[in-house]
């Protein structure tokens, strides 16, 4: 006789659960040097407190339930919004930037039969009180050095921002209600309705050629250059944060596993500036992300510029277990 | 936002690998990789194989539904596949890069000829039954024109579900509308047209950004 567990969660055994301990440890080291202390969260808050974080903050928790006067808990869906009331409570007098780091499990709902994971460990940063850029390339430096301590020598970072395609099209002078449903399409990367949708608003050809090219844009700094050429003036107010911060990036030795991606947005609301994915050739799915939220902590009633990120731990180890066998194979053959 | 996937493929190195829809698209596909120079003669063959290289890609032909699963999950760094197939899908975790033009059908509702079960359901029950292959499209539809539909999924054809009382009406792919016409039934509402996508894997999209360009140009000019 089997005795179930629920959907999208799992038993861990001691090889793996020994690994994943490994790597947590090096990105714990590797974060600490950078000077960042670990904190821990409770896995059950309350719903309305995670709930100022908004709608914006992509979908109400995956697992709520009432408490014993009645009041409505909530699991967390990641750690940004705990660490964001925690900083709001905690460090209410505390001189600026603070820097927090966390091993932690959050929870999400699966869909079914997608092999999806309710329950997955992340390992991450957060950096509040820092603005752009400082803060942007601190985090990106820390999270550069912790993929070389998960043995991810060849994962790439891709760099975007949330603000600069909504930037443009504020710019060229599209409408509200047409802004957001382009948006929409370039949140669900559906290039193909996003060039029909641009088609079909009342802007210039000039207008409507960028708007549709810029959302493919990605690679090196040339894709600036790209971007300025195409669209000229408009073009380069909204890519000119994005280039600053890649400047400063590429100061800090880094740039080499940066790459600049323009049309990148991310799932969750919060994002307001930088924006991150992390990327690993042994992989096809993104291995994390991150970026500025500099309108969270407002909603605890501490405006503070943020940057963070999290790493979804198991996939990092898969993409480790990945690099071993390819790096084995290459000595090999 | 949902659970995290948890991957059990690797992304393959190596030449670009592009999943083939079989079936109703197999066709248009492979001319159309002919004329961009990729020799699709083995695939046209008798063979039994599913992977096949050629032309600098390897060629994973599967059916058309299972296109986005093996894009998504990276086992595929492309695919193409239809529209219909892409919204039938509730999440999207890869790229629609390029609408290929062929294979143009369109999603629609269509009834008995004769004996107007729909609206007299409609106006005497609240609701319609609709059998489909596809459900989400179909809720969908009926949610965003305002009205209510009871969902019946069905596998095969779904032209015997009127017929036979099951429900009353349909939504389904239709091309020529010959299949309809020959079970009594007529197109009542356009849903929507569908033509063959070109969908990325999303960390093949980055990382190979100027390769999967680069044949999306090809294939774009190619039509």
């Amino acid at each position: 006789m089997t005795h179930p567990i629920p959907p999208g969660s799992r038993d861990i055994l001691p090889d793996e659960m020994g690994e994943l301990r490994a790597l947590q440890a090096r990105l714990a080291a590797v974060f600490e040097r950078f000077g960042y202390g670990e904190v821990a969260t409770p896995t059950v808050e309350y719903d309305a407190v995670l709930a100022r974080a908004g709608d914006v903050s992509g979908a109400p928790a995956a697992h709520r339930f009432f408490g014993r006067s009645g009041e409505l808990l909530a699991m967390r869906a990641d750690m940004t919004v705990p660490i964001a009331r925690l900083v709001a409570n905690r460090y209410a007098t505390a001189e600026m930037p603070v820097r927090l780091f966390y091993n932690a499990r959050a929870y999400r709902e699966v869909r079914p039969q997608r092999g999806q994971m309710g329950e997955f460990f992340q390992a991450g940063v957060e950096l509040v009180g820092a603005g752009a850029p400082d803060g942007t390339v601190e985090v990106v430096e820390v999270l550069s050095a912790a993929l070389d301590a998960a043995g991810l020598g060849r994962a790439v970072i891709g760099l975007g921002d949330a603000a600069l395609y909504r930037q443009l099209l504020e710019e060229v002078g599209v409408a509200d209600d047409d802004r957001a449903r382009v948006l929409e399409l370039l949140a669900a990367r559906d290039l193909v309705g996003l060039a029909a949708e641009v088609d079909g608003l009342r802007v210039g050809s000039r207008e409507r050629e960028v708007l549709t090219a810029i959302p493919s844009l990605r690679g090196g700094p040339e894709v600036l250059d790209r971007a300025r050429e195409m669209g000229g003036e408009v073009t380069a107010r909204a890519v000119a944060r994005l280039a600053e911060t890649h400047e400063r990036i590429a100061e800090r030795g880094i740039a080499g596993r940066v790459a600049l991606d323009l049309g990148l947005l991310r799932d969750l609301g919060y994002y307001t500036g930088a924006i991150l994915e992390v990327y690993d050739p042994a992989l096809g799915h993104v291995l994390g992300g991150g970026g500025r939220y500099d309108e969270l902590m407002g909603r605890f009633g501490r405006p503070l510029p943020a940057v963070g990120f999290a790493l979804y731990l198991e996939r990092v180890h898969i993409a480790q277990a990945e690099e071993e066998r390819i790096a084995s194979e290459e000595t090999v053959g | 936002m949902s659970g995290v996937a948890r991957p059990t493929r690797a992304l393959r190195e190596g030449p670009l690998r592009l999943a083939v829809p079989r079936g109703a698209l197999f066709a248009g596909t492979l001319d159309r990789l002919d004329r961009i120079g990729v020799d699709t003669g083995e695939l046209r063959g008798q063979s039994r194989s599913l992977v096949f290289e050629s032309g600098g890609l390897v060629l994973v032909t599967m059916r058309p539904s299972d296109v986005p699963t093996y894009v998504e999950a990276g086992a595929a760094d492309l695919g193409i596949t239809g529209k219909d197939v892409l919204m039938e899908r509730s999440d999207r975790a890869f790229y629609e890069l390029l609408d290929l033009g062929y294979g143009g059908c369109r999603m629609v509702l269509a009834a008995p000829a004769s004996g107007d079960h729909v609206d007299e359901h409609e106006r005497r029950l609240g609701a319609v039954r609709i059998a489909t292959k596809y459900p989400r499209i179909a809720e969908r539809f009926f949610e965003e024109t305002g009205r209510r539909a009871e969902v019946i999924e069905v596998k095969g054809s779904v032209e015997l579900a009127p017929v036979s009382g099951l429900a009353d009406a349909i939504v389904d792919l239709v091309d020529t509308g010959r299949t309809l016409r020959e079970n009594g039934l007529e197109v009542r509402e356009e849903i929507a047209a569908s033509t063959a996508r070109l969908i990325a894997n999303r960390v093949a999209h980055k990382l190979r950004a100027a390769e999967i360009d680069e044949l999306a140009g090809r294939l774009a000019a190619g039509s």
